[in-house]
Parts: C-alpha cells; sequence; structure tokens
C-alpha cells in the first residue's frame, strides 16, 4: 500500500519533471539552443499564478495567467535576447541565458521580496479519493499526473498531425531549406519558444500549488530537467517522457526505499543519514549509467 | 615585449598594488577584498585551462572549488579535536598546516574530476555542459545531506591554518600566499599552453576531426587538462576555506560555478589573466553596487548579457581592441 503511494509520488514528480524537459528538449531539437533561464520561466508562471489567483480569488484564471505570462516572457526574452544567440556557440548561450537568471531572479525578488507566496487550492481540487484498493491519495496531486500525460498526448498530436508540427519537424531536419520554402522562420521559433516557456510556467504553478512560490524555485527543477534530457536523448519529446518517468521514479522510490534497505545491516541513524546521502544521489548515479551505455541518451539520434 | 604579456602583467601588478596600498594606510578590510579577488580569479585561472585553451564549457567547476574547500575543513576540523579522519586503511590524522592540506585538496579534486571527466567526456557540446552541472548538483545535495560535516548549516573551524615563517593571520600575509599561489598558477600556465600537450589541447579544440589526423587522441588529452584544471580550482577553494574560516554547501552550487565561469568570460577567454580581471572587477562590483541596491546582481546581469552580446572577447578583448584602434587611428 505504501508502495502504491510511493509509485504514484514518483508519477506526479515525473510528470512535472517531463512538463519543464518538454519545453527545453523542444527548444533544443528545433533551435540548437540551451537556455538555463529555463527554470525562470518556471518560476514566473507561479508568481502569475499566485499573484492572480489572490487578487481574483480564482485558481483558474492564476492558472491561466501562468501559461500567458510564462508565454509572453518567452516570446518577450525570445525577441529580444534569444535570437541573437541562436548562431552563437554553447558557451555564449550558457553565459547569456545564465544573465537572464540574475536578472530575472532579482526582477522577482525586486517585486515579490524574499518571502514565499502560498496558493489555495480550490475546494473542486483539493482533498483526497480514494482509490481502487483503499488507498487514500491527494486528489490535485492525481490531476498532475492527468495535466503531464494530457500535454505528453497534445504535444504529440502537434507534432504528428499539424502543420505547425510539420514546421517544427521540418525546422530541426534543416532550417535553410524551410526557410527557402517560404516559412517564416523567426516567428516559427517565436512560437516554440513560448510554447516551451508555457509549458514551464504550467509546471511552476502546480508545483506552486502544493509547495511555496517563491525566487530560485526553477533552478533545482531546471538541473533535474537537464538530467532527464541527457538520459532520454536531446531533442526528444519521446525521450522527455520517458526520461522523466525514470528520474521521478527512482528519486522517490529511492528516497522511500534505500534507508530502510541500510537500517537491515547498520544502526537505524547511520542507515537513516547514509541512506537518505545515497538516495539524492541516485538519478545521478542512473545519468551516469545511461552516459556509459548510450552517450547519446535513450532516444537520441547523435551524440 | 609582446602586448599580451604587457596587459597580463598590468593586471597582476594592479591587484598587488592595491593590497600593498591598502596595507600601507591601515585598509584592513580591502588588503581582505584583493585576497578575495586572488582566490576567486584563481578559481577562474583553473577552469580558463578546460574552458578557453581545451573548450571544455564546464559548468560544474564549483564540485572542484568545494572538494577543495572542504578538505581543508575537515583536516582542520580534526585537527583541533584530535580525532583521526580515517583509520581504515590508514590511519589520516587531521591537520593545521596548508603545505599539507593543499595536496590532498588537490588530490581529492583530481580523483573526482578523473571521475566526472572520463564519464562527461564521453559526450560533447550542449550534453558537456549539461553533465558536468549535474554531477556538481550531486555533490552538493550529498553535502547537505550528509550531516557528518555540519551539513546544510556548513562546517567553521576557529584557527586559519598555518604557513611556516608567515602569520596567516595577518591580511597582507594572507594576500602574499594566496598572490603566490595565483602567481605559480598562471605560470603553470602559461608554461602548459606552450608546451607539446597544451598545443595539442588546443588543437582539438579548434578542430577535432585534423588533431585526430595527425595523431593526437582527443579525449586523454582532454581529460588530462580538465583534471589539472579541477586541482587549480580546488586549490583556490582550499585558500577560500582558509579565507572565510568556513565552508558550506554553497561552495557547490550551481551559482558558484556559474560565477567562476563568469569570471573568466568577464575577464577574456582564453586569456592568461583574464580570470583574474574577470574576478577582481566581479568584487569591485560587488562592493560598489551591494551597499547602493540589493539587486545589484540584475545589473551585473544586464551587463554581462551586454558583454556575451557585443563584446565577445570580454574586458581584455575590449581594452585590446581600444589599443590597437589608438595606434592606428
Amino acid at each position: 500500500m505504501l508502495l502504491a503511494e510511493q509509485v504514484l509520488n514518483g508519477l506526479q514528480y515525473g510528470m512535472m519533471l517531463f512538463l519543464m524537459a518538454a519545453g527545453l528538449t523542444l527548444v533544443f531539437g528545433v533551435m540548437g539552443l540551451i537556455n538555463l533561464a529555463h527554470g525562470s520561466l518556471y518560476m514566473i508562471g507561479a508568481f502569475a499564478c499566485a499573484t492572480v489567483a489572490a487578487w481574483t480569488g480564482s485558481f483558474w484564471l492564476g492558472l491561466a495567467a501562468s501559461l500567458a505570462a510564462a508565454a509572453a516572457a518567452g516570446a518577450l526574452v525570445e525577441m529580444a535576447v534569444i535570437r541573437r544567440l541562436y548562431p552563437r556557440d554553447h558557451l555564449d548561450q550558457v553565459l547569456a541565458t545564465f544573465a537572464l537568471i540574475l536578472v530575472f531572479s532579482e526582477g522577482t525578488r525586486w517585486i515579490f521580496g524574499d518571502f514565499p507566496l502560498y496558493l489555495k487550492l480550490p475546494p473542486a481540487l483539493s482533498g483526497a479519493v480514494t482509490l481502487p484498493g483503499g488507498l487514500q491519495y491527494p486528489l490535485f496531486r492525481l490531476v498532475i499526473i492527468a495535466v503531464g500525460a494530457a500535454v505528453a498526448l497534445g504535444l504529440w498530436l502537434l507534432i504528428t498531425r499539424t502543420r505547425l508540427g510539420i514546421r517544427i519537424r521540418a525546422g530541426e531536419a534543416d532550417r535553410e531549406m524551410i526557410g527557402a520554402l517560404g516559412v517564416d522562420i523567426a516567428r516559427l521559433y517565436t512560437i516554440v519558444f513560448a510554447l516551451g516557456a508555457a509549458l514551464a510556467g504550467l509546471a511552476g504553478a502546480l508545483v506552486g500549488s502544493i509547495q511555496s512560490v517563491q525566487v530560485g524555485m526553477g533552478e533545482p527543477v531546471l538541473i533535474l530537467a537537464f538530467v532527464v534530457i541527457v538520459i532520454g536523448g536531446i531533442g526528444s519529446i519521446k525521450g522527455a517522457l520517458v526520461g522523466a518517468l525514470l528520474v521521478g521514479m527512482t528519486d522517490t522510490l529511492g528516497k522511500a526505499v534505500i534507508p530502510g534497505l541500510f537500517a537491515r545491516f547498520m544502526e537505524a541513524s547511520d542507515a537513516n543519514t547514509s541512506g537518505s546521502a545515497v538516495a539524492s544521489m541516485l538519478i545521478y548515479i542512473l545519468m551516469a549509467a545511461v552516459l556509459l551505455v548510450r552517450p547519446q541518451g535513450l532516444f537520441g539520434a547523435r551524440a | 615585449m609582446n602586448r599580451d604579456l604587457i596587459v597580463n602583467l598590468v593586471i597582476f601588478a594592479l591587484l598587488v598594488a592595491v593590497a600593498l596600498g591598502a596595507h600601507v594606510a591601515g585598509q584592513g578590510f580591502t588588503v581582505t577584498l584583493a585576497t578575495k579577488a586572488a582566490i576567486l580569479g584563481l578559481a577562474g585561472v583553473g577552469l580558463n585551462l578546460a574552458l578557453g585553451y581545451g573548450g571544455l564549457v564546464s559548468f560544474g567547476h564549483a564540485a572542484f572549488f568545494g572538494i577543495g574547500g572542504y578538505v581543508t575543513g575537515i583536516f582542520a576540523s580534526h585537527a583541533a579535536n584530535g580525532d583521526p579522519i580515517l583509520t581504515l586503511p590508514f590511519t589520516l590524522m587531521g591537520s593545521n598546516e596548508m603545505l599539507g592540506i593543499w595536496p590532498m585538496a588537490m588530490l581529492a579534486a583530481a580523483l573526482a574530476a578523473l571521475l566526472i571527466g572520463a564519464l562527461s567526456l564521453r559526450t560533447s557540446g550542449v550534453y558537456f555542459i549539461m553533465v558536468t552541472l549535474a554531477f556538481a548538483q550531486m555533490i552538493y545535495y550529498f553535502a547537505i545531506s550528509w550531516p557528518r560535516y555540519g551539513g546544510e548549516d556548513g562546517l567553521s573551524f576557529y584557527v586559519r591554518n598555518s604557513f611556516p615563517g608567515l602569520n596567516t593571520f595577518d591580511p597582507i600575509q594572507y594576500f602574499a600566499i594566496c598572490a603566490g599561489l595565483l602567481a605559480l598558477a598562471l605560470l603553470f600556465t602559461a608554461v602548459v599552453t606552450q608546451s607539446r600537450f597544451g598545443l595539442a589541447l588546443q588543437a582539438t579544440r579548434q578542430n577535432e576531426q585534423r588533431s585526430t589526423a595527425v595523431g593526437i587522441r582527443a579525449t586523454p588529452v582532454r581529460l588530462t587538462a580538465f583534471v589539472l584544471s579541477a586541482m587549480i580550482t580546488a586549490l583556490a577553494g582550499a585558500l577560500y576555506a582558509d579565507l572565510n574560516r568556513f565552508v558550506s554547501p554553497s561552495m557547490f552550487s550551481w551559482h558558484m560555478s556559474g560565477e567562476i565561469m563568469v569570471f573568466v568570460i568577464l575577464g577574456g577567454v582564453g586569456r592568461l589573466c583574464g580570470p583574474v580581471a574577470g574576478a577582481a572587477v566581479f568584487i569591485l562590483l560587488e562592493h560598489l553596487l551591494g551597499p547602493v541596491s540589493d539587486h545589484w546582481q540584475a545589473l551585473l546581469g544586464l551587463m554581462l548579457l551586454a558583454i556575451v552580446l557585443f563584446a565577445p572577447g570580454g574586458l581584455i578583448g575590449l581594452t585590446l581592441k581600444a589599443l590597437r584602434r589608438t595606434e592606428h587611428g
């Protein structure tokens, strides 16, 4: 029973990571850009949701605001800064987007201060439900799992079944060619970037609702999303989904199981501390293992 | 003398002059700021070897900076309480001697860099950036969740470690130690980059296929550069720990990695004294803008953005360009 609960927690965590990793991997796949400021867009989504929800009293409006604010911030940043970075090497991209993190974090701290904000869930989404088998589980975490699954399905449909998706795939394959065929590449890039930003903003709002909304909340998640992408393979949405679920499960189950496992051959207090230390390293060990076997990631095309 | 050498000498001389001037004026705090600039510059000099000369964009050098710091903190705290650090496979006691601690700090970082480098170098480009960042983050979480040496709270030690013949508590004498090591590291970098190995390293950065064609195996060369680079950064971490007499997991944080990288870029990638100039300017900005606004990092971000977008050569690149212009114009 406890294990089932941890599996659900891992699934929820994985879905949240997928929302982050999908945007990152899309932007990398299409534009060849590494964006450290993706975590800032996550933070912007969370703050927009908290602010609008506090003003209007409606969580739903807050959620809509998180999507809109993150997408708008993404589009704005793309047009002002990111656009100039496509022809540059990765080092310039890393530095410029690192600079953006500083600007966004300090800007947000300037407006909202250092104290964390908290979101209140609407009654329709709060409380626990009883699952088949008698397990009590928070409804909102199930909602996050459902949202993640819906986004995965939606992205798959978007990329395989729509005109925009065809252009995105064509842009990945050969950007000069689709430009020559009359596609407005600059606009396509802005749309893809805003789409990734909106997904990050959504993830920020959802996670902000179960934890807290504060400056600097984006970067730990960003680094985990990098681990997800390295495991899944850069540029692959399928890889991002599989990688995210693997990382979510490994982390959650590791933290739940390892201290108990260690307790079988050492003292309880020692087992607890060294067990949790090892559990916190588990996903990176997973990443190292994937690097040893497949350096290009599970679904990556090239190294 | 060529112009690069003059610029390098001027930067180093400026740092020393600021420290000496502040010492004569009795401003111990400014001496400490100069010491901090020398130490962070040293960390940047380490990264520059991998990043500037080898083209290895490591976003995880905080790992080595932190390892250097923690080795120092652990030795010092064991020296204070008299317990051995290790009893198996051999007994290792704590120590207060910088000359004993530094090699240990560098050795520990070298081992970590060998492991991290061997794994990370299986990838390249953007993967390499993300993987090095992730491994540094792994060590960061380990430091937080390992309560033996302070966990999240960090580890403080009350006496600065000692150096034979010097009083390390005197700011100007501690500056002398740090500046001396910085000079050694700069000399080492200058010699190494002109050696066969250094030329091979730069060849692999400029064109891996061609360098392979002339018989250079890229991975061992790069791994060696990565390990050397980590050892220099770890030495800086050890000095930084002694400067503050305190180490905390924030030495391992991604933000630290980013800052070390900023020193290198701000000064100028692949320039010998670039990281020193970058670190000095960074500390000057922190010191000047910090009291004006709590949000000085936003200004730093904007400045950094401007440098990346409009002045890719960094501060030294800008200076050299200006010099050339006055000469020809």
